[in-house]
């Protein structure tokens, strides 16, 4: 059991996030796996708002599930002595989360209608689990966060709501979950609503979109509720089907980490991902943190020669000069060029149940390259507890080529490790512009 | 502005190649757990492409049932000798032939593979393992990460998983501990036929319909055989059938089909109203938390 901690979302990270330039986020952000058919979503609700309810409604009502799981579902329900189908015990997969009745860890979901697929990591909302709505939101391009409409907005949903602005999540949905409750009365929902907008603005969200839903009844949620005909807006799942996927746009930067040398002969592939932008063949490009210049030569698209490459493909380049480039070294061109520092600050969620201290050595993993790290500051506090959201300065033994997070989610991430048993102990959101 | 988008099969084997080639680049002595089913023959199709024009940097590792199925094993051993791999096999009839594993009364020989499977890792020293476990399949397997830390006695706690943000896989281990590697966590079964179908790669025959000498157990259909079925009151018909998983020929069911092209295959799992597991899969059926209490123990 992790240990529980009564830690309060820190208003500065919000504060300062809200400053950050948001439109150039929205056009230059490099989700993973951005296909324009798919949708990456992470939910995320306090104890007993309905959530894992939430999450098999939907996949209930989208029919996306099976007879042989609907049929356990059920057998599991009637040996719990209910009379309905639980449709949480379909979320919930493991053991302790059956028993206890609530989400310890992230489960993914892979589920589709005729309209787009649907890749959902259903989070826990427990505050000691705050860590795995950060795993789930950071590869997030929607979150959805939770309210029961009886109790409002209570701090977990604020934290949600910081976790989400301080990982960037493009969009976000605030369901209003339990109408049936409350008699589906708008004024409850739009006093919810006006709530939560507040907290939205100090925390530097781009926007939301509110939606009241009953899971346990299923309005609004994939069908539109004849229930709450004031609500003129679409049904969460249709919301889900239409909302825009940011797209990588090919002139941004590109950026190139290098994962491992293919040697083939007396010929050399630098083999990796490229996490933004294209390269062409031809393209003069700059090698981190060497600063060396070449030209690209050849671009290995997984067995097919190709004269342009684009995020986020996987693929092999081959350059001009003889480099000694290595894994960890990171390949660009276009655009600004990161920054080379061995300074780093950053907002960061501190997610192992050690705390982190100033003057901990630690190992930084940024892209593909791990370096030593030494904990400067932590904005003047002398500790962070698991789940703390606070701000850090580092120094690195050596240089990284860092974008800043608001600009890129891949070249702009960092995690903190634990040297001595390799534990991931920080994840970190490098901001540029920094404390001053 | 000239966004670019992938193709959905594209983005996923983007990510995959992404994965294999981060183990490469981080580990010592990676293996890949190969059974010659789909999901295992899709992975080293990936890995194929990851490190292509150069060689494969990974052995393979068969985890022998005894039980298994001879077209299966036929094509391991021609996918090993085309590719020059080096394979690697840990058998439970040799477990059992010593008298340190007993054959279980049902007959089925899958929980039994977790000792021999732990051991040959701690043996070689492997230090990353793959496997072609999707978090689509089962409900544990949802709570998988990609990159899976496993103590010294290869056991998983999903209570204690590292997070495991954007994708900065962390590989960090002590020694004995390894890491289990899941490049096609994103991927669902119809997934990995398209992209079977879309690379046009080859599979044992026992994936298409074809008759076979089959009989009723559990509401499966099982293939007679010298694994110790049929028993009494069990009667041995001729059906056309066909498989959606392959494993232990013990608890590995046929689904009745007439699909014996790639097309016909992909038609009818879009089909299907039962997943693969619910389908054919007579262990997962035990108990409410049958996956989730196998891996604990350190099954892939």
């Amino acid at each position: 059991m992790s240990t529980m901690t009564g830690t309060t979302v820190d208003a500065t990270v919000g504060l300062r996030l809200a400053t950050a330039d948001t439109s150039r986020f929205a056009t230059a952000d490099t989700p993973r796996l951005a296909t324009a058919d798919t949708l990456r979503f992470a939910t995320a609700g306090s104890v007993d708002d309905g959530k894992s309810t939430l999450v098999g409604r939907l996949l209930h009502d989208s029919k996306s599930v099976l007879a042989d799981q609907l049929e356990a579902v059920e057998t599991a329900s009637r040996n719990r002595g209910k009379d309905t189908p639980d449709l949480a015990l379909l979320t919930d997969g493991l053991r302790a989360e059956r028993e206890q009745g609530i989400t310890i860890d992230v489960a993914y979901r892979y589920f589709a209608t005729p309209k787009r697929r649907f890749i959902l990591a259903d989070t826990p909302g427990h505050v000691q689990y705050t860590r795995n709505m950060v795993t789930g939101a950071s590869t997030a391009e929607l979150a959805i966060i939770l309210v029961d409409s009886r109790s409002g907005i209570v701090e977990q949903t604020r934290r949600h709501a910081a976790v989400a602005a301080l990982l960037r999540v493009p969009q976000v949905v605030l369901a209003v979950n339990k109408m049936d409750l409350v008699g589906y009365a708008q004024g409850v929902f739009e006093r919810l609503v006006e709530e939560f907008a507040g907290y939205a603005a100090e925390l530097g969200l781009p926007g939301f979109t509110p939606i009241p839903v009953s899971a346990l009844a299923g309005d609004n949620v994939v069908e539109r509720s004849t229930r709450m005909d004031w609500y003129a807006g679409p049904a969460l799942l249709e919301f889900l089907e239409n909302v825009p996927v940011a797209a990588d746009p090919a002139d941004a930067p590109a950026r190139f980490p290098v994962q491992y040398v293919i040697r083939h002969g007396d010929v050399r592939h630098y083999a990796g991902q490229l996490v933004s932008g294209s390269l062409r063949v031809g393209d003069r490009v700059t090698v981190h943190p060497s600063g060396e210049t070449s030209e690209i030569t050849a671009i290995d698209a997984l067995g097919t020669a190709v004269e342009t490459a684009y995020a986020p493909q996987s693929v092999g380049v081959r350059l001009a000069d003889q480099r000694d480039v290595s894994r960890g070294d990171m390949i660009t061109a276009g655009g600004e060029a990161p920054v080379l520092t061995q300074d780093v600050r950053a907002a960061v969620c501190h997610l192992a149940d050690r705390p982190l201290r100033v003057g901990d050595r630690v190992l930084l993993k940024h892209t593909t390259r791990t370096v030593k790290a030494i904990v400067k500051d932590l904005a003047g506090a002398q500790a962070l507890s698991v789940n703390d959201l606070g701000r850090i300065t580092l120094r690195t033994a050596e240089p990284l080529a860092l974008d800043d997070y608001g600009v890129s989610r891949r070249t702009g991430a960092f995690l903190l490790i634990d040297p001595a048993d390799g534990a991931t102990l920080t994840a970190g959101m490098v901001d540029l512009a920094g404390l001053g | 502005m000239s966004a670019f988008t992938l193709s959905h099969l594209d983005a996923l084997e983007s990510e995959a190649v992404h994965i294999f080639r981060e183990v490469a680049g981080e580990f010592e002595n990676p293996v890949i757990l190969f059974s010659g089913g789909k999901d295992s023959i899709v992975m080293l199709h990936l890995a194929l492409k990851a490190f292509a024009p150069a060689a494969v940097p990974f052995s393979l590792l068969h985890v022998d049932t005894g039980h298994n199925f001879p077209e299966v094993l036929e094509y391991r051993d021609r996918a090993v000798a085309a590719h020059g791999l080096r394979l690697h096999v840990a058998s439970v009839q040799d477990y059992i032939d010593r008298g340190v594993l007993r054959e279980r009364p049902d007959g089925t020989r899958n929980p039994l593979q977790t000792l021999p499977l732990t051991e040959k890792i701690q043996a070689e020293k492997f230090d990353a393992v793959f496997g072609g476990g999707r978090r689509d399949e089962e409900k544990a397997r949802a709570k998988e990460r990609v990159f899976s830390l496993r103590d010294e006695f290869s056991q998983w706690d999903p209570r204690r998983q590292r997070p495991e943000l954007w994708n900065l896989y962390n590989g960090r281990h002590a020694p004995g501990e390894h890491v289990r590697v899941f490049p096609l966590s994103n991927w669902t079964e119809l997934d990995v036929w398209q992209y079977i179908a879309r690379e046009g790669i080859e599979l044992p025959e026992i994936y298409f319909a074809h008759d076979r000498e089959v009989f009723r157990r559990a509401g499966m259909w099982l293939t007679a055989g010298e694994w110790g079925g049929p028993k009494d009151g069990e009667t041995v018909e001729k059906r056309q059938v066909r498989y959606r998983t392959v494993g232990d020929m013990s608890c590995t069911g046929a689904v009745d089909s007439d699909a014996v092209t790639l097309d016909d295959v992909i038609a009818e799992i879009a089909a299907s109203r039962l997943t693969e597991r619910g389908a054919t899969r007579a262990d997962d059926k035990m108990s409410e938390a049958a996956m989730e209490d196998r891996k604990r123990e350190g099954y892939f």
